[in-house]
């Protein structure tokens, strides 16, 4: 069953790839060196990405329910 | 969890060495042309910020002393800082500073100044370095541009680690000049990443 939160980056990611290292999952990549993108799929919401990433564009969001 | 160590885990060993090196004999400075191309060359070539990602010795410099070794406030690094406005200003800044002292070379060489047996800390601040030249075979102007691109190379350092100790162990990659280009040239050669309309957070 999938988490109730995943992250979300947002439109001022830098690329670095902070978020990319810490991902437990790997779920995270960086998009053609132009910003990171998270499997939505795959991300547990745990957090750690926002927590590492230094332009504090990583949010966590609630999941829809699923029906 | 324990991620697989490789071999480009431990270049942040390099920023020190390099400083060291400068210390002792400037002319190593030269090698921080490798720093100044390779990350340019790699996301022109569609490696994208491969360089930024893995290879970047100064990320994992500020990521070990900030993240591993504690030194970090680890506070969320100022909004303005990630803007566009900003990013693009210091770079602009940087250029400006780099073609200055491109131009003191140029006078150098062509015999219209002395060597500057000094460094520049943040443009501004002439630091003593005189003991890092020995007289060499090269011409002056090799040793001034190395006293220069030395200047650069530690004035950035320097800023990377006041910003990682006051916000996040990596608060400089939000505005590395190096970053903010080759982040630029991925853009020009592969656009914006396609919207995620399922993601309300996510970038738009």
């Amino acid at each position: 069953m999938a988490s109730k939160r995943y992250a979300a980056v947002g439109a001022r990611c830098v690329a670095c790839g902070c978020c990319v290292k810490v991902c437990p999952l790997s779920a995270i990549q960086v998009w053609r060196g132009v910003a990171a993108q998270v499997d939505r799929d795959r991300c547990v919401g745990c957090g750690k990405c926002q927590q590492e990433c230094p332009a504090g564009v990583i949010t966590l969001q609630e999941r829809e329910a699923q029906v | 969890m324990n991620r697989k160590k490789h071999w480009y885990d431990y270049l942040w060993i390099v920023t020190p060495i390099y400083l060291g090196l400068g210390f002792f004999n400037i002319l190593f400075a030269w090698l921080g042309m490798i720093f100044f191309c390779l990350p340019l060359l790699i996301s022109i070539f569609g490696g994208g910020k491969l360089y930024c990602n893995r290879y970047c010795d100064r990320g994992q410099f500020l990521s070990l002393l900030g993240g591993r070794l504690k030194l970090s406030r680890n506070r969320p690094t100022p909004r303005w800082m990630g803007s566009p406005w900003f990013r693009y200003g210091f770079l602009i800044f940087f250029f400006i500073m780099f073609f200055q002292m491109l131009f003191t070379t140029y006078l150098v060489g062509a015999g219209a100044r002395d060597l500057g047996q000094f460094v520049k800390l943040f443009w501004t601040f002439r630091l003593p370095w005189h003991w890092a030249y020995h007289g060499t075979l090269f011409a002056p102007w090799v040793a001034q541009f190395a006293f220069g691109f030395y200047s650069i190379m530690l004035t950035s350092t320097l800023i990377g680690l006041i910003v990682m100790v006051l916000f996040k162990p990596r608060s400089w990659c939000v505005f590395c000049p190096m970053g903010t280009m080759t982040q630029a040239i991925c853009t020009l050669r592969a656009g914006k990443p396609p919207v995620d309309e399922g993601c309300p957070g996510c970038r738009r």
